[in-house]
C-alpha cells in the first residue's frame, strides 16, 4: 500500500506529494497527518504539491480539510508550489481554499510558517509587516 | 418554339455588359476610391463570361450536377475581396442586382412578342440571380467575419503583457473588456509568469477596463483566487470612482481583495509587503 511520507522538521511537518493523489491515498494522508500533528504537537504543516498535475474537487476538499483540522489542533497549514493549471482548476471548481495559506515554493513556505509562529510570542497570526520599516 | 435565352445573352453579351456597367455607375456601386474603373470592368466581364458559359452548357445538358461552380467560385473571390476592401453590403448587392436588371432588360427587348416565354425566362433568370446574390452575401459576411476574428485574436495577443516591474513584483495592465476567454488568457499568462519569475506579488491594473459588471468582477475574483492559490498576492489597482460605484451597487464583495486606486499606490503597497523602501538620495551623501 502506498504511503506518503510525513517528515518532521523541528516543530513543523513537511509533506511532499510526489505522485498523483487518488482518493484512498488522500484520505490516508489526511488521517496520518492529523495523527502526526497531534503526536508531536506540530506548530505548522507544509504541503508541497509541486508535482501534482491533476486535481479534482475531492483533492481540493481534502486540502481544505487538512488545513481546518490542523487549525483546530493549533497548527498552521501552508500549501506550496501549486501548478498554474491546478490553481485555475481549483478556482473553476469553486474551491478557492480560503482557509489555506499558500506560498510559491518550499523555501518561501518555510519562511511564511516561521513568520506566522513567532518563537515565544503567542501564536497569533502575524503577517510579515514590520511597522518600523516605513 | 422554345426561346433559348442563353443564345440571346451570348449574342447580346457586349450590350449586356454595357448596360450593366452603366447600371453600376448609376447605382454608385462602382466605388472609384476602392477599385479602378478598368478593374471593375474586367471583373464584370469575367463574371458575365462565366455566367453565360454556364447557362449555355446547361442548355446543352452538359451541366455538372453541382450547378454553377465556376460562377460561384468567382463570385466568392469577388465578394471576399470586396469585404476585405471595405465595401458595404449594399454596394456588393447592387453589383449583382444591376446585372440582373441588365439581363432582364435584354430579354424583354429580344422577346417582346412572346409574353409567356418572356415571363418564364425572366423568372428563371431572377431565381438564378437571386441564388447567386445569396451565395455572394454568404461569402461577403464570411469575409467580414474573418477580418473580425483576426482582429480579435490580435487584440487578445497584444493586450495581455505581464510586466516585471521589480524583483518579485509583476504588473499586468488590462486594457479592454474582460470576457471569459480573455480572463483565461490573462490568468494563464500571469500564473506562468509567477512561476517563471518567482514573484510573490502581482498587480492587476484595470484602469483600461471600460466597465466592470458582475461577470467581470467574478473573473477578477477568480484571477485573484488563483494567484493566491499559487502562493502569491494579487492587488487590483486602477479602480476608477465610477467602477467603485458600480461594484458597490451590484453588491459585489471585494473585501477579501487588496484594492488600490492607482498603480503607484499598489506598487507602494507591494514595496511595503516586500519590506523595500524607495528613498530620495540626498546630495550630501555623494
Amino acid at each position: 500500500m502506498d504511503k506518503i511520507p510525513i517528515l518532521k522538521m523541528g516543530s513543523f511537518l513537511l509533506v511532499t506529494i510526489q505522485v498523483d493523489l487518488y482518493d484512498r491515498l488522500a484520505l490516508n494522508l489526511e488521517s496520518d497527518l492529523i495523527q502526526m500533528v497531534d503526536k508531536i504537537g506540530a506548530k505548522g504543516v507544509l504541503i508541497d504539491i509541486s508535482a501534482v498535475n491533476i486535481v479534482d474537487s475531492f483533492m481540493g476538499r481534502i486540502l481544505g480539510n487538512i488545513a481546518s483540522m490542523s487549525r483546530i489542533l493549533d497548527a498552521q497549514t501552508v500549501v506550496v508550489g501549486m501548478q498554474p493549471a491546478v490553481a485555475i482548476t481549483l478556482v473553476e471548481l469553486g474551491l478557492p481554499l480560503n482557509g489555506v495559506r499558500t506560498a510559491l515554493n518550499v523555501e518561501k513556505g518555510m519562511a511564511l510558517l516561521q513568520s506566522m509562529i513567532p518563537p515565544e510570542k503567542g501564536d497569533e497570526e502575524n503577517i510579515e509587516d514590520d511597522h518600523n520599516s516605513f | 418554339m422554345p426561346v433559348d435565352s442563353s443564345k440571346i445573352f451570348q449574342k447580346k453579351k457586349q450590350h449586356i455588359l454595357e448596360t450593366w456597367i452603366k447600371n453600376q455607375l448609376a447605382n454608385d456601386a462602382l466605388r472609384e476610391d476602392l477599385i479602378s474603373n478598368e478593374e471593375a470592368r474586367n471583373q464584370s466581364e469575367e463574371l458575365l463570361d462565366a455566367l453565360l458559359n454556364k447557362l449555355h452548357s446547361e442548355k446543352q445538358g452538359a451541366a455538372p450536377a453541382d450547378g454553377f461552380d465556376p460562377v460561384i467560385e468567382l463570385l466568392e473571390t469577388l465578394s471576399i475581396t470586396r469585404a476585405r476592401k471595405g465595401y458595404s453590403p449594399r454596394e456588393t448587392g447592387a453589383f449583382l442586382f444591376s446585372l440582373k436588371d441588365a439581363l432582364i432588360k435584354t430579354l424583354s427587348e429580344e422577346i417582346k412578342d412572346d409574353p409567356k416565354s418572356l415571363y418564364e425566362e425572366s423568372l428563371k433568370i431572377s431565381t438564378l440571380m437571386d441564388d447567386l446574390t445569396i451565395a455572394s452575401f454568404e461569402t461577403f459576411i464570411k469575409g467580414r467575419e474573418e477580418v473580425i476574428l483576426r482582429q480579435t485574436d490580435e487584440i487578445a495577443e497584444i493586450s495581455t503583457p505581464v510586466i516585471r516591474v521589480w524583483d518579485g513584483i509583476l504588473a499586468l495592465p488590462i486594457i479592454g473588456t474582460l470576457d471569459s476567454s480573455r480572463t483565461q488568457v490573462v490568468m494563464e499568462n500571469l500564473l506562468s509568469q509567477i512561476v517563471a519569475t518567482g514573484s510573490s506579488i502581482a498587480i492587476l491594473d484595470i484602469s483600461g477596463v471600460p466597465a466592470v459588471d458582475s461577470l467581470v468582477a467574478q473573473h477578477l475574483i477568480k484571477t485573484v483566487s488563483a494567484t493566491r492559490l499559487m502562493g502569491a498576492e494579487c492587488i487590483i489597482s486602477g479602480i476608477r470612482p465610477e467602477i467603485a460605484q458600480t461594484v458597490v451597487h451590484l453588491g459585489i464583495d471585494l473585501s477579501g481583495i487588496v484594492t488600490k486606486s492607482s498603480l503607484a499606490s499598489a506598487l507602494n503597497y507591494a514595496f511595503a509587503a516586500l519590506r523595500l523602501e524607495v528613498r530620495k538620495i540626498s546630495r550630501e551623501t555623494k
